[in-house]
């Protein structure tokens, strides 16, 4: 008797979970699939649900094939036509919907990169539902963590949408196994399209030897302690020697010292690496806000009450102008 | 060009917030507010627009207490001419997801036929980065977010947005929405006098009845706590210490 009850609850459970079923965006530049992609697809596991992959582009079936090895992706749907080209947010959004009526799935995510960013409200407001941002915990299917206020106060929300539609903080999870998985491919609709919205006129990518500073396992920032953009090729040579990407902060960014699209903080990127060495940088809040779970916090400074201190684990109280080639030589 | 653009009054950006004791959310009575950055530069945008005499008026829209007839007036200080507050009590407001306040501002935009929303890429208090897209979303109309320079080109706006690898450039047929980055200009002051005139200037009062917005909840907040604390470092005498210290760790070789 018991046992029969068993066996009943079981399938119950077993026919919910064919019902739920999560869909993960895939980031990608129609040649590689793009890391926090891997990020992502954790997060989705999280959800105990069958994980489907889109994959939407101008030529998406390479970047389909190596999201078909992921460890536990089960089925890649793919979306390939000419006007997904650059994927834009108005037509990969039409592409995003149209899956979802074919294949009627119960969340729908990304990664909170700019892509995701600007896609995932997109969708959710054709959803009609309400999305939640950068999640960095699942704690049930309905049930999520997120950062407010610069990361100062975390926030536990339970959605009752319809559907659940977010984005996903990539430091907070693992990346996913790249091999292992074999998924079934299948085409996607590519849904009603428009081309008379917007158009992709380029882009100018900043092209670095240095690792991606999403990925990098040592991050080297400077701040205004800098005093020029010149004065930055002492972090670029101690970063090529450590194998570390180089960061900023939004005064090193403001003063022209370095690109926008190496800015740590609250408005720019959220890393965590195993290292982190803020060199000339004070620590206001909004830098705080996107470094503070790396795993080792280094701060030099020469001004022993600047706040950086306070969350640094070794801190070196030093002319950034001796400290730094000091250590670069130590190293070599 | 008609201009809609969306502020927000938050707990200002230099403000250590802190977790109320109930878990509730954050201590934000006697806490210093002001309008999120972001928005401010949205609204610049939208009056240098205005200077260059391509838009012909700045509408600025907010959705919140009372207090935010505040930001609004600061708004109308720094060049907007005519402001809009969807007012509601302060516990309601705080409910308020961008869900609701991005049906709220597409409501408007379409009866009154704006030719664009600006709105801040994100509030500093909720983080959430959304309100621009969902607006864009239940409109139909383009979007371009994370604007760090925009042109005005015929019916359309050619702009640079901040992307994660650099810099992309996308053309928006109007109307559309769009959302400022830190990088697309420096928000001016409001000077004496023209606060003194933007007390005069209308300040229209809505509903979220008036315009027809359902306020259910969709996300509701469990609980808010503070962030693991690190714990405390150490200073280290020299770069022979330090290297010493993070070899120990194994974090460098």
């Amino acid at each position: 008797m018991l046992a029969s009850k068993v066996s009943v609850l079981r399938n119950f459970s077993a026919i919910g979970a064919r019902f739920n079923s999560t869909l993960v965006i895939a980031e990608h530049d129609d040649a590689k699939l793009s890391g926090i992609t891997l990020n992502a697809i954790t997060a989705a596991q999280k959800l105990n649900q069958d994980i489907s992959v889109l994959v939407a582009g101008a030529s998406s079936a390479k970047v389909a094939e190596e999201v078909s090895k992921i460890a536990n992706v089960k089925r890649v749907l793919v979306a390939q036509d000419d006007k997904l080209k650059a994927q834009l947010p108005e037509r990969v959004s039409e592409t995003v919907v149209a899956a979802q009526k074919q294949f009627n799935f119960t969340h729908i995510l990304a990664g909170a990169s700019s892509f995701g960013r600007g896609l995932i409200p997109r969708v959710a407001a054709q959803l009609d539902v309400s999305p939640i941002s950068e999640i960095t915990t699942v704690h049930s299917t309905d049930t999520f963590s997120r950062p407010t206020y610069a990361g100062n106060a975390i926030a536990k929300v339970k959605s009752s949408a319809a559907i659940k539609v977010f984005t996903v903080r990539g430091t907070a999870f693992e990346q996913a196994a790249s091999s292992g998985g074999s998924a079934a491919t299948e085409q996607s609709p590519i849904g009603d399209v428009k081309t008379d919205l917007s158009e992709f006129l380029g882009q100018e990518l900043v092209k670095s030897d240095r690792p991606d500073l999403g990925s990098a396992k040592i991050i080297i920032s400077g701040g205004r302690g800098l005093k020029s953009g010149d004065n930055f090729k002492l972090l670029y040579e101690l970063a090529d020697k450590l194998g570390a990407a180089v960061g900023a902060s939004r005064a090193a960014v403001d003063a022209g010292f370095v690109a926008n699209d190496l800015q740590i903080g609250q408005t720019g990127k959220i890393v965590a690496p195993e290292l982190y060495i803020a060199v000339g940088i004070s620590g206001a809040i909004q830098h705080i806000a996107g470094m503070k779970d790396s795993k080792i916090i280094v701060a030099i400074n020469k001004d022993k009450e600047a706040p950086i201190f306070q969350i640094a684990d070794y801190g070196l109280v030093a002319d950034l102008f001796k400290a730094v080639p000091e250590i670069t030589a130590a190293l070599k | 060009m008609k201009v809609l653009v969306g502020v927000k009054r938050v707990v200002d950006y230099a403000v250590k917030v802190r977790v109320r004791p109930d878990k509730k959310g954050v201590i934000t009575d006697n806490v210093q507010h002001s309008m999120n950055p972001f928005d401010e530069i949205a609204l610049e945008e939208a009056v240098k627009l205005k200077e260059a005499k391509k838009a012909k008026e700045i509408v600025a829209v907010s959705f919140g207490p009372a207090k935010a007839q505040e930001t609004l007036r600061t708004a109308l200080a720094k060049g907007a001419d005519k402001a809009i507050h969807i007012e509601v009590d302060a516990k309601t407001a705080e409910k308020l997801e961008p869900f609701h306040v991005a049906k709220a501002l597409a409501k408007i935009a379409k009866d009154d036929n704006y030719d664009a929303v600006f709105v801040g890429k994100q509030a500093i208090d909720d983080d959430a980065n959304q309100t621009g897209q969902l607006i864009a979303g239940f409109l139909n109309w383009p979007q371009a977010t994370f604007a760090s320079k925009v042109e005005v080109d015929g019916k359309a706006l050619k702009v640079t947005r901040e992307i994660d690898g650099g810099l992309d450039t996308v053309k928006v047929n109007l109307p559309a929405v769009l959302s400022a980055d830190l990088r697309l200009n420096e928000p001016r002051y409001a000077t004496l006098p023209n606060i003194m005139k933007a007390k005069k200037k209308p300040l229209e009062k809505k509903t979220p009845k008036d315009l027809g917005i359902d306020l259910t909840s969709q996300t509701e907040v469990l609980e808010v706590s503070e962030p693991p604390a690190r714990t405390g470092g150490e200073f280290v005498e020299d770069v022979n210490a330090l290297l010493a210290k993070l070899r120990e760790k194994g974090a460098i070789p």
